[in-house]
């Protein structure tokens, strides 16, 4: 398990050397999905929003991550899908070493994982059907495969009689499921939630975290970004805290500490 | 398969952007039209002239004069440097019996009998050679003058010099007013791509957030332009096709003491319709990779 831990130091040591951007490597079970080492996110602006954090998630964990607004979780999970780059220190996530694949290779990292916002992020033009489709059309996945994938994954998520509703005749809550449903298309290794209650009911949160859940359960890694403690507290996960940019607990089964 | 999918992708939302995003679709495909318009009856204009002006200068010869004694052999001889040396578009050798014949047909029948069986124009020989490029007669006169036999060189330096100017500045004025024109149509494609992309920049994110290729998000709008500048250039090709006739009798009215002859529309077409489709679809795809450039990156 300290392999590849060992790769990221030795990432640390080689710099800048040509050819292990996107280094895929063996996909083995209970080996790190995720690691950071000494990771530095300074904006522009001179905020420091991540300060040398680091941390390693194992495949087919289930880990919260809180924190009060403005600690640094967003920037986090955005350094996870390469959403804004690191200023220092090496991040390595399904089998990328994020902080050094070019621009072109950030399409095949972000195909290891799905993403799930607060907002949904929902096409509204779109049927539900089309919507999860969408995932599928932009890897260039044939027809015939869509059309056997997205029934399986409105199953999944309990919403296969909204098939063909537009995303506005939907709740809060179907409307996250069906999020979750787009996320979960592509099979991710890695499903990483960013308040994925934020707009929702206390009983349409707790269903969609059953619903993340039952995905961990099926194998996939998740990580939950969240302010809601009463659903941390009573899952009994590892949770990470963090406060101004570092990380202040990180404990297995634990609650949220965050005052 | 992946490759086929992504350029079908491609191609179908290209046709739904432009239906789409219609207003600006139209404004563009319009001044695209316009230009594209513009540029065929220039076009039209241009050919007919130049068709015009190459028929004018095959009659835009000189004359070579021989020294006296050159024999007939000697002028073939020369005859046989001058095609191989020269561009030439016809040399025409008349023998010193056949200008006396020509001659003689230009005065009165008295005056022809005072000089029996006599040819006064023995030593007239002559080549008449017309070039292919008249600009290029100058050369090709100091070139001939040097030619051992050759007494002179007749030409007409005006009627040269004229034709030559002509080609010029219509090929000056036609690179300017192409490349303005070209100018405004890609800004303009430019402009309602980057609609396009405003109106759709949510899409866009989630595209990037679920890892589509920069082909798959970029394709759609590279399409679009190359669609966009298609209808433009198809346009005014049917309006000009269907005009063609009334621009005939124009420029017959217009320049009737030119007594000019027109190319067949099938003549014109042969050449327009390729290049006018050609600048539409170069138009449309540099406007919009130009623009997706800029705004779609990673």
């Amino acid at each position: 398990m300290a392999r590849i831990e060992d790769i990221v130091e030795e990432e640390q040591t080689l710099g800048n050397e040509e050819g292990a951007e996107g280094m895929a490597l063996e996909d083995t079970r209970h080996e790190p999905i995720i690691i950071l080492k000494d990771v530095v996110k300074e904006y522009k602006s001179g905020s420091v929003a991540l300060n040398n954090v680091s941390l390693r998630i194992n495949k087919g964990e289930f880990v919260f991550i809180v924190g009060a607004s403005g600690s640094g979780k967003s920037t986090l999970m955005k350094l996870l899908f390469r959403e804004v780059d690191a200023t220092s220190g090496s991040i390595y996530v399904n089998g990328f070493f994020v902080h050094r694949i070019r621009r072109k290779q950030i399409p095949r990292l972000r195909r290891t994982m799905g993403v799930v916002f607060q907002n949904f992020r929902l096409l509204k033009d779109r049927s539900v059907y089309d919507n999860i489709a969408f995932a599928q059309k932009a890897i260039a996945t044939p027809g015939p495969r869509i059309r056997k994938r997205v029934p399986q994954v409105l199953s999944m998520v309990g919403l296969m009689e909204k098939v063909h509703a537009n995303p506005t005749e939907l709740s809060g809550g179907e409307q996250q499921r069906v999020a979750i449903a787009r996320a979960l298309v592509n099979k991710p290794l890695l499903l990483l939630a960013d308040e994925p209650t934020g707009n929702l009911d206390p009983n349409n949160s707790w269903e969609i975290m059953k619903l993340l859940d039952a995905i961990n359960k099926m194998g996939t890694t998740v990580v939950v970004v969240t302010h809601n403690h009463e659903i941390v507290d009573a899952m009994k996960k590892r949770v990470i805290t963090i406060e101004k940019g570092e990380i202040i607990s990180d404990e297995q089964r634990g609650g949220y500490t965050h005052g | 398969m992946a490759n086929i999918l992504l350029i079908g992708h491609g191609i179908k939302h290209g046709i739904i952007n432009v239906f789409k995003n219609r207003r600006f679709s139209l404004a563009s495909i319009g001044t695209i039209a316009a230009c594209l318009f513009l540029f065929g009856v220039f076009y039209f204009v241009l050919m007919n002239l130049q068709y015009n002006v190459d028929k004018a200068q095959e009659n835009v010869g000189f004359t070579v004069l021989f020294k006296e004694g050159t024999g007939e052999e000697r002028i073939h001889e020369i005859q046989d440097q001058i095609v191989e040396k020269l561009d030439t578009a016809n040399v025409v050798y008349t023998s010193a019996e056949d200008a006396w014949k020509n001659f003689k047909s230009e005065l009165s029948e008295d005056l022809v009998k005072t000089f029996g069986n006599d040819n006064p124009l023995k030593d007239s020989a002559s080549l008449t050679v017309t070039l292919k490029d008249v600009t290029k007669q100058n050369e090709a006169v100091g070139y001939i003058e040097k030619i051992e036999g050759v007494r002179k060189v007749k030409r007409s330096e005006e009627v040269a010099d004229v034709f030559g100017t002509f080609n010029n500045f219509i090929g000056v004025i036609s690179g300017a007013i192409i490349v303005l024109l070209l100018g405004i149509s890609i800004f303009l494609i430019s402009t309602t791509v980057s609609m396009g992309i405003t109106v759709r920049r949510e899409e866009i994110s989630i595209m990037r957030l679920i890892g589509a290729s920069d082909f798959f998000i970029r394709g759609p709008f590279i399409f679009e332009g190359m669609f966009l500048g298609l209808i433009g250039a198809a346009i005014p090709l049917g309006i000009l096709y269907f005009c063609y006739e009334m621009m005939i009798k124009f420029m017959r009215s217009e320049f009737s003491a030119l007594s000019l002859e027109f190319l067949t529309m099938n003549q014109i077409y042969a050449d327009l319709v390729p290049i006018a489709l050609g600048i539409g679809l170069g138009i449309g795809l540099c406007g919009s990779y130009l623009t997706v450039r800029r705004h779609l990156r990673y």
